[in-house]
Parts: C-alpha cells; sequence; structure tokens
C-alpha cells in the first residue's frame, strides 16, 4: 500500500468512512474530525510509519505540519517519512 | 448557615517552599518553569515544568514514613504543617471527631506508579515493595495528614482532574458553613512530574515546549506544575473565639458540568459555574475585583474563560482583573486551585494582584484586563478563583476580604 492510501484508510477510519469517500481535496472538517479526532489520527499515523509529526493542537496553523487537507497532510508525511530515509 | 473563614494556609509549589516565598514571587512576577530534571527525561518531547526544586525528602520524614509518602503526600504534609502553624488550631476532643480533611488530587501517586511499572516490566522484578497500594492511593495524603493531626471527622478526597482541589475546597466550605464541621482542612496536591506523568499529558499535543503563556496571542499550550497548597476553613465565631488571625472569608461557590466534551471546554458551562458562585456567595457581580483565571494558557480554555466572564459580568469585566498564576508555577492539575487560592487570599488581604507573566501579545478573544507582567497594588473586596477541568467538570469559589 502506498503512503497515500495508508494515510486515507487512517483518516478514514477516523471519520468513520469508507476509503472511497475521503479524496485529496477532503478538509478534516468536511470529515468531520474534530480537534480530538485530528490528534488521534496523527498518533495513529505517526505510529504506522514509525515518524514524529511536530503538530500542536493550540496552534495548528503555526505547526510546521500543514493540515488544510488530506493532500496536505500527505505530503507532509510523505516528506517526513523521507526525510527518515 | 455559618460563616467561614481561612485561618491557616500552607504551600510548596515551584515558586517557592512557603506562602510568604510564593507569595513574594508572584509580586515579583518571577517565573518557577524550567528545565524538567528526572530520569528518562530525554525521551520526552516536552521538557520544561514548574518542578519544586530543593525540596529533599530526607530529614524531612523518617525511614518508615518515606516507605509510604509518595511525592504526592510530602507535597501535602510540608504545606499541612505550614497552615497548622499559622492556624494555631489544635484538633482534641469533640472538636477533632468532627473535623476533617478534603483533599484535591488528579492523579495521587503517580511517581509511584512509574516508578514500580519500570520495575516490573522494564526491569523485569518480580516483587514489587509492601506499600505500593497505600503509597500510590489517591486518599494517601488526606489520610496521613489526619493521622498527623488528629481529624477523626469526615476525611476523603476529590479527583476531578484540574478542577480537584476547587471541589475539594467547596466541600468543605460546605461542610463548615452548614454547621457540621467547626473546621476542615482541606486544598490539593499533585505530583505528575515523572516521565510516565509527562508523557501521558504529551500525548494530547496541548502542552508547550517553550513556556505558559495565558491569554496571549502567541500562546502555545500548558506547562505541567507540581506542589500543593493546604488551608485551614473554619467557622468565623470558633477562629474569633480563639483570636486567630483570619486571612480572609469564604463566601460562595458553585459547581457546574458540560455535558458535553471530555476535553473542550464550554463557554455555558464556565458561566454558570461563575454566576452560580456569585448567587451562593449573595454577591453582586460589580463587587468583583479580581479573578484567578484556570487561563491555562491553551487556545481553547483561555478564550472560552474570557467569553464566560465577558457573559457574566456584562460591561463590568472591563473593570476587573483576571489574572494566571500558572504562567508563573505552571499548572498543577489536581493541586492547581489549592495554590492558585493564594494569589486570591493576595488580592483582599495584601491589596496585590499577581500578574500574568510571559504576556507578550494581545488577543481579540481575551480582551480583558489580564494584570500582564507585572503586579499591581488594587484594593479588592471580592475575588473568585476558577477551575474548569477536563471532563467538563466547574468548580468556582467566591472570597471576600474580612
Amino acid at each position: 500500500m502506498s503512503i497515500q492510501d495508508k494515510v486515507i484508510s487512517i483518516i478514514a477510519e477516523q471519520a468513520v468512512l469508507e476509503p472511497s469517500d475521503v479524496t485529496l481535496d477532503s478538509t478534516l472538517e468536511d470529515l468531520g474530525i474534530d480537534s480530538l479526532g485530528l490528534v488521534e489520527s496523527i498518533f495513529a499515523i505517526e505510529e504506522e510509519f514509525d515518524i514524529s509529526i511536530p503538530f500542536n493542537a493550540n496552534e495548528p496553523s503555526e505547526s510546521d505540519f500543514d493540515i488544510s487537507n488530506v493532500a496536505a497532510i500527505i505530503a507532509g508525511i510523505e516528506k517526513l517519512v523521507a526525510e527518515k530515509g | 448557615m455559618k460563616r467561614v473563614v481561612i485561618t491557616g494556609a500552607g504551600t510548596i509549589n515551584a515558586l517557592g517552599h512557603s506562602v510568604p516565598e510564593t507569595l513574594e514571587a508572584m509580586r515579583e512576577g518571577r517565573c518557577g518553569i524550567g528545565d524538567l530534571e528526572f530520569r528518562d527525561v530525554e525521551r520526552l518531547s516536552i521538557r520544561i515544568g514548574g518542578q519544586v526544586r530543593g525540596f529533599e525528602a530526607e530529614g524531612r520524614f523518617n525511614r518508615q514514613q518515606m516507605s509510604l509518602y509518595d511525592r504526592f503526600t510530602q507535597f501535602t504534609l510540608t504545606a499541612a504543617k505550614e497552615a497548622l502553624a499559622q492556624s494555631g488550631i489544635e484538633f482534641h476532643g469533640e472538636l477533632a471527631a468532627k473535623s476533617g480533611v478534603v483533599l484535591g488530587t488528579a492523579g495521587g501517586g503517580v511517581s509511584t506508579w512509574d516508578d514500580n511499572y519500570r520495575s516490573v516490566y522494564e526491569d523485569g522484578k518480580n516483587r514489587v515493595h509492601p506499600f505500593v497500594v497505600p503509597k500510590l492511593m489517591n486518599n494517601a495524603a488526606a489520610s496521613h495528614v489526619s493521622m498527623e493531626y488528629n481529624l477523626k471527622g469526615p476525611s476523603f478526597t476529590v479527583s476531578t482532574a484540574c478542577a480537584s482541589s476547587n471541589h475539594a475546597m467547596a466541600q468543605a466550605f460546605q461542610m463548615v458553613r452548614s454547621g457540621m464541621s467547626p473546621a476542615m482542612l482541606t486544598g490539593g496536591s499533585e505530583s505528575m512530574l515523572c516521565f510516565g506523568g509527562v508523557k501521558a499529558w504529551e500525548g494530547l499535543r496541548v502542552m508547550s515546549k517553550d513556556a505558559c503563556r495565558p491569554f496571549s496571542a502567541n500562546r502555545n499550550g500548558m506547562v505541567q506544575g507540581e506542589g500543593a497548597g493546604i488551608f485551614v476553613f473554619e467557622e468565623y465565631e470558633h477562629a474569633k473565639k480563639r483570636g486567630a488571625e483570619i486571612l480572609c472569608e469564604v463566601v460562595g461557590f458553585a459547581m457546574s458540568s458540560d455535558a458535553s466534551d471530555i476535553v473542550m471546554p464550554s463557554k455555558q458551562g464556565a458561566a454558570r459555574a461563575i454566576s452560580g458562585a456569585l448567587a451562593d456567595g449573595k454577591i453582586s457581580a460589580d463587587s468583583v475585583g479580581y479573578i484567578n483565571a484556570h487561563g491555562t494558557g491553551t487556545a481553547a480554555n483561555d478564550k472560552t474563560e474570557c467569553a464566560a466572564v465577558a457573559d457574566v459580568f456584562g460591561p463590568h469585566a472591563d473593570n476587573l482583573m483576571i489574572s494566571s498564576t500558572k504562567s508563573m508555577h505552571g499548572h498543577l492539575i489536581g493541586g492547581t486551585g489549592a495554590v492558585e487560592l493564594l494569589a486570591c487570599i493576595m488580592a483582599l488581604r495584601d491589596g496585590v494582584i499577581a500578574p500574568t507573566i510571559g504576556y507578550e501579545e494581545p488577543d481579540p478573544e481575551c480582551a480583558l484586563d489580564v494584570v500582564p507582567n507585572e503586579a499591581r497594588e488594587a484594593q479588592v473586596d471580592v475575588a473568585l478563583s476558577n477551575a474548569f477541568a477536563f471532563g467538563g467538570l466547574n468548580a468556582v469559589l467566591a472570597l471576600k476580604k474580612v
């Protein structure tokens, strides 16, 4: 499974949706994922890829990790996975 | 109904090992938050906290006591000693039979859990010390205080996360006000600054890596603290007859539940607790001069709390002062309301308002007088202390100058 598919499946599980319902331009709000759901998704993604995501729930827009939509989240994770080497 | 006054106060926290040291630090706007020091701290991403420094259990407690006292109990007994010395109250006979101790803690003996889990899971040991259970239980501190000071009346521990101390003090207040007990020891204690304690909080991603800046637009989360605050709540006539020094009067309280979310605060729930405390104490809103805020420094709490205060006080919200001393001592979780009550006592008795330090940028969503960075002299007749816990459990106390 590609990084993209894995991330989408994690987000879909959190949103209680089918992966096919999660599109690249979906926002977390569209998917009904609240702040607690987001923190849980980030945890699941970190566990899946063995990475650390720099995310502070107090300042989501200031964090060095873009969560504006699914595509941005995937891009951020691909970068972190590549940096891990 | 009886009048209830505070005749003794004691504390230990990151700002000092006593009430005078703590109040001096609050007056000076000193920060007690710094680099955490304990085993495995390098495995944490959050490495700051309001840790109690220079506190050695050795010398204060004997070997037998040390094997029974978790750090949260040690803090409690240290603060209780100071409070009782100031109050001068002694418990014998009927007074002892009716008086008790109600304390708040969220985690109880967290470092005892941590040390012993490490020992059995990581070190592979198959045996733990026989006193692990009596050491870690949440009521250990209350029980040891009862034994130390012969308190034979109602004693128990309240655990409502970050509102534990306020809920505990509200209970003690009710017991004295109703005439059930002539005096009660109350307050709370917390000691979560160990690897497991901070790691758990780290997971929630609401912690700041650099500072606690309540109400500031650039705030980025809470910072944990540790310590205890203990008070003697006493029936007014009883205190007067003894010639005890009265620090202030406790006049009202209210508790409310948001019944909405396990972590996100609610403006309505907070506002109901604040207005409830005013109603319970028969206090007019415009007589309130100071509020010690819950003010955690998280994005969610501070704006919700300011909105609740604005709702309850209307135009008077712009006249009163509201500060968060968590900026200095950190968030003591279950012990926080107790240490913060000291700032209310300082406002009422000494006419000094503790500042919110670390304040850098105004936030339009927190547009109240947050007493930024420097303490202020002001005459205050009524002060409130807010606590709004995870789980949506709120408790607000109202205090009055005597």
